[in-house]
């Protein structure tokens, strides 16, 4: 669902020299990136959302085992985020291969209309993917240098809100046409490509490509290789990006995401454990995400800010922290009427603590030049980390039943929060400073 | 480029896509109005699952104003004039005056699906709502026990799934068994139990006790036999999919899967006596759960020729003789009532 595009980092600092404080709201750039991936993801929805209809209504397919085929590819995803962020930080155009990733996957949505098979549509779906994993690191790299460095969590915070927005109306917006058109699956697709072309032309028209220096202006997306930007003569080599896993604090920031990501339940995982233990009707299983997601929509911007007052370390444990007790509610599973609903807060807060605030502390620690090389190297840490726990919690499951699994994970996430604190407390020269070893910044409030 | 421009290059974007959107849903809508030209006449009537007549019923299936509707025909006339009803379902079957109608709608922000049961004058007696996409239905030879198939699909960090989910209904008592998966396996002799199983492809005894299913765990299927009073299933055979147990109850059709991890399946009788199987005329692929027309001919649903929303009915000898005739055109869900 709304986890459209996410996963990558992004990163935070360049402050386009703004006076400290309360500047505008909200970068215009941040504004158009979010009003894109709004559209992109209404969308891509639209598609998710009547799939399933699709291929067995529609098309009288068996779709088992589509799943794991898909697992697939979310690992593939990851690894082509690491290409993009890395390729966009070697040309210098963000935009550009941002602009790719939109652009790709736009065209795979009119394509679904013309394969009538399982195997074709696993391949378009399979592009579709590997269009997100590309635009991502860019993305994000775009929102966090175009933001001043204490104004970072709510930056992520205004685009994640954005983003979830799209997510939640994508599914409306099919629907809606299969209630006008009945089994108007080719109308579906049409009017999502037809989405999915908007996003790509708001990215060209008003996303300018950050080739670092923030332009004023934008320049049209088609430019190839950034002008070269006065500033920076080295071309960026794939050594430069390896080499940032030796800065102590992105190595830190990165060790927690794997952690932490190695002990989050998957969604699906939680909403199927929520149907166990809590006895909720088949019925409302396909509307769970949806409260989750509501829950993320309206957090994610006060959690960035609170992030960026108290600190993102803080934010982002305690985002944890409520994981961890959604999971003890699930284990508990007490007969309260209330529980789908307090554990749906709690993973919806525990998204709105984490999703946009892990991005907005790893910006800081790298330097713009490798921005969203740095976020991407986070993003798929964190991506494979919690694929490797699906897997696991799938075993677990398997042989141990749903509560000695959770029991484990809970545990396993207990720990590794511990770590987490202990790993990220704040560097000795900045108390009470965001967790980032913050490079010296004149606008900070004194 | 100034801001101005931009704006109206963005506005003349929103125009063009917007109406391009448009039409396409505008089509879409005017589709189902269209009657389809060519196939089979069809008139607007009452179909009545009563025992007695001998009719074929099955749910319309192509474009038109009868999209998915239950339809019936005389048995010697397959390819005749049909009957209309106003009963719509994506999936459909009957016997012994018990209807199963799945059916799926779109409701605000998901699928609205729901099993309707339904009494031999087509009137809802009760409806459940359903956790996922209509696969498969049938109803027990004495019409007491339906059980249906939907396909729950799910999304994460780390993968969409589909997985699937099979109920048993007793209609006498109203008792609901929601999900198989609760039934307790013997598999190879011996008690099984894992996170992944899946259960589909329901077919009744007539003896309102004995079922046979298909389980899937760890990558294989399997062919189970089971208990609705002991709530367990013991496994016979593997890969078999969808069976569907002949009126003589000797016998199976199911579709067997080709190459482990192709969708492609070739339709297969087994003998449940000697377990051998042998496969039938039918060479094209069968994603479907035949239904036995008597002791000796299957009939099944393939996907028409050029059209990707409709299929047409066909039959088979299920003795691996003969060879694949049409049935009837623009229909899916075959019943043989009476």
């Amino acid at each position: 669902m709304y986890l459209a595009d996410r996963s990558a980092p992004a990163g935070a600092k360049t402050a386009p020299g703004r006076g400290s404080g309360r500047g505008p709201a909200v970068a215009p750039t941040v504004l158009a990136l979010g009003t894109v991936s709004l559209i992109t993801d209404i969308s891509s929805e639209m598609v998710t959302a009547v799939l399933p209809l699709y291929l067995i209504a529609g098309l009288g397919l068996s779709p088992l085992g589509f799943g794991a085929l898909d697992g697939v590819y979310n690992g593939v995803s990851a690894l082509v985020q690491l290409t993009g962020g890395h390729l966009a930080d070697r040309v210098r155009n963000h935009k550009l291969v941002a602009g790719i990733g939109y652009g790709l996957s736009a065209l795979c949505k009119p394509l679904l209309l013309l394969v009538h098979s399982l195997g074709p549509i696993s391949v378009i779906l399979a592009l579709e993917r590997t269009g997100k994993g590309l635009r991502t690191a860019p993305r994000d790299a775009l929102i966090s240098l175009s933001t001043p460095d204490e104004l970072q969590g709510r930056a992520f915070g205004v685009h994640r809100a954005m983003d979830t927005t799209g997510a939640l109306l994508g599914p409306l917006a099919a629907f809606l046409i299969l209630g006008v058109a009945v089994d108007g699956y080719d109308a579906v697709f049409g009017v999502s490509a037809c989405v999915a072309a908007l996003g790509v032309v708001v990215l060209v028209l008003f996303v300018p490509s950050g080739a670092g220096d923030t332009p004023p202006r934008p320049r049209p997306a088609a430019a190839p290789a950034a002008p070269p930007a006065p500033a920076r003569p080295d071309p960026v080599r794939l050594r430069d990006a390896v080499a940032l896993l030796r800065l102590p604090r992105l190595r830190a920031l990165a060790i927690c995401a794997v952690l932490l990501g190695l002990t989050t339940v998957s969604d699906a995982f939680v909403y199927l454990l929520l149907q166990r233990r809590t006895g909720i009707d088949d019925q409302w299983f396909p509307l769970l995400p949806l409260g989750t997601a509501a829950v993320f929509l309206l957090l994610a911007v006060p959690a960035g800010a609170l992030a960026d007052r108290i600190g993102r370390r803080t934010v982002f444990l305690t985002g944890h922290a409520l994981l961890l007790a959604a999971y003890g509610l699930l284990l508990w599973a007490p007969d309260w009427p209330a529980l789908p609903y307090l554990v749906l807060a709690l993973h919806g807060m525990f998204y709105a603590a984490t999703d946009g605030v892990l991005p907005a502390a790893v910006a800081a620690t790298v330097p713009e030049s490798l921005r969203a090389s740095g976020l991407a190297l986070v993003g798929t840490g964190q991506a494979l980390a919690r694929f490797g726990c699906s897997l696991a919690f799938g075993g677990a499951w398997t042989l141990w039943g749903t509560g000695p699994a959770l029991a484990a994970a809970a545990a396993g996430l207990l720990c590794c929060a511990a770590v987490a604190g202990h790993v990220l407390r704040p560097a000795p020269p900045a108390p009470g400073a965001p967790p980032a070893p913050a490079p010296p910044d004149p606008a900070r409030r004194p | 480029m100034t801001r101005s421009r931009r704006l109206l290059v963005l506005a003349v974007a929103v125009l063009l896509l917007g109406g391009v959107g448009a039409t396409l849903v505008q089509r879409a809508a005017s589709r189902a109005d269209r009657p389809r030209t060519g196939g089979p006449e069809a008139t607007a009537g009452s179909v009545t699952l009563t025992a007695g007549r001998d009719t074929l019923a099955f749910l319309g299936s192509g474009q038109g104003p009868h999209r998915g509707a239950l339809a019936s025909v005389p048995a010697d006339a397959p390819d005749g004039p049909r009957t209309v009803s106003d009963l719509t379902c994506q999936r459909f079957y009957a016997a012994a005056g018990t209807g199963v109608c799945l059916r799926s709608s779109p409701g605000a922000l998901a699928q609205d699906n729901k099993a309707v049961i339904v009494d031999a004058a087509l009137r809802p007696v009760r409806s459940f709502p359903l956790a996922g996409t209509p696969s498969r239905a049938r109803v027990s030879p004495s019409g007491r026990f339906a059980a249906w198939t939907v396909f729950v699909s799910g999304e994460s960090y780390g993968a969409a799934f589909f997985s699937t989910r099979t109920a048993i209904l007793d209609t006498r008592t109203w008792k609901l068994d929601a999900s198989l998966e609760e039934f307790a396996i013997t598999m190879d002799g011996r008690d099984y139990r894992a996170q992944d199983v899946n259960f589909w492809g329901v077919t009744f005894a007539k003896d309102d006790d004995t079922f046979y299913a298909t389980l899937s765990t760890a990558g294989e299927t399997h062919l189970v036999k089971g208990s609705v009073s002991r709530r367990s299933v013991t496994t016979l055979a593997k890969n078999v999919e969808c069976p569907s147990l002949s009126p003589d109850e000797t016998r199976i059709a199911y579709k067997k899967r080709v190459r482990a991890g192709a969708s492609l399946w070739r339709e297969h009788v087994m003998d449940l006596r000697t377990l051998s199987d042998h496969p039938l005329a039918e060479k094209r692929s069968v994603d479907d759960q035949a239904a036995w027309l008597d002791d000796g001919t299957l009939a099944y649903a393939l996907p028409a020729d050029g059209a990707a929303d409709r299929t047409d009915l066909w039959t088979v000898p299920a003795d691996g003789s003969g060879r694949p005739e049409p049935l009837t055109s623009g229909a899916s869900s075959p019943a043989r009532l009476g």
